[in-house]
């Protein structure tokens, strides 16, 4: 597949908004996120941990867990609204036409039977094969993903694997259906630094084989400079920045954005001290008015605490900054001025 | 796997002779055999002798011997009670204990088991709010009662239920059946309900309690991710991982119902070990008591191990890995 049908969208999220109600009022996780995934492409997804990248990526594939709950917005695939859809029509989604992959492959894994058994179940409730074609297929799948003597591995229980080999797996039980789309949700996180590069190349290469989108839910930005075509950074629920990742990484537009590809050390360069960002992310329950960056923003004005940026364009990309509006960072407070 | 049966083997051979010590030391300890057999007028040489003959002056390691032995070849001696062979006793009255306890048993667990997974499923729903209120009183309703009040209600204000003994009985061999007739079958339910009701209530709450955690888990939530279906994930990978403690559990529980079948049975007069135990204690009936006390071990034993060995058919990662890791 080529991206030749770059144009119409594979996956539409349009302006999702997760709520978790709870006794002392509803905390909103993620606000407002809108972004497009075209076939076959890679959608890296960034931010600190309780940014809401996790949850975009749960609320996705409909598996938010309660209370958490989508609260308003769209989830469309394929020109198809999904969000909405009930239990047991998008279980048929899952799984078929959205795989998923999970951080933790030690725990991914049902440790009472054997992966065979695992993928063997999860083909046959997506494709119509008969138990000797389905493991045919199973067997396939394990040797695509680079599990050496799949014929007689299959038989084997997770805990006969290696981690790296258990995410192998994951990836395989994730593609057994050939879905269009693939949430990974920090898939190499657990794993051991040489084997990160090893599942990232091998999930890269699998996807672009059979044209497989991939929204990539990660904090390592390495990972994302390595893989995604496009990256998200989201802050605090929102998206601070969203835009190709050459320009993304080389040229940061949002104040955020910048701090955080300071703070990534680079092989080779200058031995300086690496840059960081003053503060901590806000919590759900006080998220400043206004831009939630501003209080740790360098280059914030007067209008950032009080109006918030939508997404605007910022050369190739897109930024929530008011840097980027005709208007800058001092214009509502002047405007007030001259009221008052 | 083979090394691991005989290990267990070997310890619950342990146990039993441990156990027979005990059973032996009775005899010993616990009054006078002989004062036990003779009668009041017997002279003190007399008595003298049968000890001699019974060979009761032997040291006590030969005399625990000789026990052990004549335990092995079925010989449990005479009752003090009634003096038949104490085997053929328990023999008569083992059926009706089994049979009592296996229903009880698959009451407890053919129930227990669907409640617990529906509560642990569903914990906010109403029903099971209401289950678990229930299952509370169910386990601290003590046996007796509960006897007692299913024996008023279904025995003597709707009469549809017989309130005491094994109704009619099919012989096969030395074994006797009440599932063949509908009278065995009927004289069945109100003791094996009472006896399982407590067991029913235990498993009920443990599975819940495991089906909450298991729910929690990653492999359930990535198991919802491949598109499962719902009874895939909640009977295939939920209740499956759930069955480790249950049967650890329910293994311990069907040795204490055959064990302690005594009040059940007391409540409805139903002829079973447990009442030839009661009569015995009544007695002092010490070679009753003895064999009953290795019989039950055997059984504690005996499922214990039957449980080690289904952990092994549940749990691959108990099997030792074959394949090593990668």
């Amino acid at each position: 597949m080529s991206p030749s049908t770059a144009a119409a969208p594979l996956l539409q999220v349009r302006n999702l908004r997760v709520e978790f109600p709870t006794r002392r009022g509803t905390l909103v996780a993620v606000d407002d996120v809108s972004f497009d995934v075209a076939p076959g492409e890679v959608l890296g997804v960034v931010g600190e941990s309780g940014a809401g990248k996790s949850l975009t990526g749960a609320a996705i594939i409909g598996l938010l867990e309660p209370p958490g709950r989508i609260a308003g917005g769209q989830v469309i695939l394929e020109g198809q609204r999904i969000d909405d859809l009930p239990y047991e029509q998008m279980r048929k989604i899952r799984g078929a036409r959205i795989g998923a992959i999970f951080q933790d492959p030690l725990t991914s894994l049902n440790p009472l039977y054997s992966v065979g058994r695992q993928l063997v179940e999860t083909i046959q409730t997506h494709l119509p094969l008969s138990a000797f074609d389905a493991r045919a297929r199973a067997v396939g799948l394990l040797k695509e993903v680079g599990i050496p003597g799949a014929e007689t591995r299959v038989d084997h229980y997770p805990h006969q694997f290696s981690g790296g080999m258990r995410q192998r797996v994951v990836i395989a039980l994730a593609l057994c259906a050939n879905p269009r789309l693939i949430i990974a949700d920090e898939p190499t996180t657990a794993l051991d630094v040489s084997i990160q590069a090893q599942i990232i190349a091998l999930l890269k290469g699998l996807c672009r084989e059979h044209g497989t989108a991939v929204v990539l839910v990660t904090h390592d930005m390495g990972v994302i400079a390595e893989t995604a075509d496009r990256v998200a950074v989201m802050y605090a629920g929102r998206l601070a920045e969203i835009g190709p990742v050459r320009d993304v990484v080389k040229n940061a537009r949002h104040p955020y954005t910048r701090g955080l590809m300071g703070s990534i050390p680079s092989i080779g360069g200058h031995a300086e001290r690496l840059t960081q960002i003053d503060g901590a992310m806000p919590r759900l329950t006080a998220i400043p008015s206004g831009c939630a960056f501003n209080p740790r923003c360098p280059q914030a004005g007067v209008r950032c605490s009080i109006e918030r940026p939508d997404l605007m364009r910022a050369g190739p990309s897109r930024a929530a900054c008011w840097l980027y509006d005709s208007a800058g960072v001092g214009a509502p407070a002047a405007r007030e001025a001259a009221r008052g | 796997m083979i090394s691991f049966v005989l290990n267990r083997v070997a310890q619950a051979a342990g146990v039993l002779l441990a156990v027979g010590f005990i059973a032996f030391s009775l005899f010993t300890y616990v009054g006078d055999p002989i004062n036990a057999m003779v009668g009041q007028d017997t002279s003190q040489q007399e008595k003298e002798e049968l000890r001699e003959k019974l060979g009761l002056n032997d040291p006590a390691p030969l005399q625990f011997a000789r026990f052990i032995g004549n335990v092995v070849q079925g010989k449990f001696g005479l009752s003090y009670r009634t003096s038949d062979p104490v085997g053929r006793l328990i023999l008569e009255r083992l059926p009706a204990t089994l049979e009592l306890a296996l229903c009880a048993a698959l009451f407890a667990l053919g129930v227990g088991v669907p409640l617990g997974v529906y509560t642990g499923l569903y914990p906010r729903h109403w029903t099971s709010r209401l289950l678990q209120a229930v299952s509370l009183i169910g386990i601290s309703l003590p046996t007796f009662l509960i006897g007692i009040l299913l024996i008023v209600f279904f025995a003597v204000i709707l009469n549809v239920l017989p309130s005491f003994g094994r109704g009619e009985t099919v012989k096969f061999g030395w074994w006797t059946s009440g599932y063949f007739t509908v009278a065995g079958l009927k004289a069945l339910i109100l003791p094996s309900v009472t006896l399982g009701l407590f067991q029913l209530t235990l498993i009920m709450r443990l599975v819940r309690s495991e089906m909450l955690e298991v729910m929690r888990t990653d492999y359930i939530k990535f198991a919802r991710a491949r598109g499962l279906s719902n009874r895939a994930i909640n009977y295939g990978h939920a209740l499956k991982n759930t069955l480790v403690p249950v049967i650890t559990v329910t293994g311990l529980q069907l040795g204490a119902i055959i064990a302690f079948a005594i009040i059940t049975e007391t409540v409805f007069s139903w002829p079973g070990m447990g009442q030839l135990f009661v009569q015995s204690v009544q007695f002092a009936d010490i070679p009753v008591m003895a064999a009953y006390l290795l019989l039950v071990s055997a059984f504690f034993v005996t499922i214990n191990l039957a449980v080690d060995l289904l952990y092994y058919v549940v749990d691959p990662r108990l099997r030792g890995s074959t394949g090593g890791r990668h």
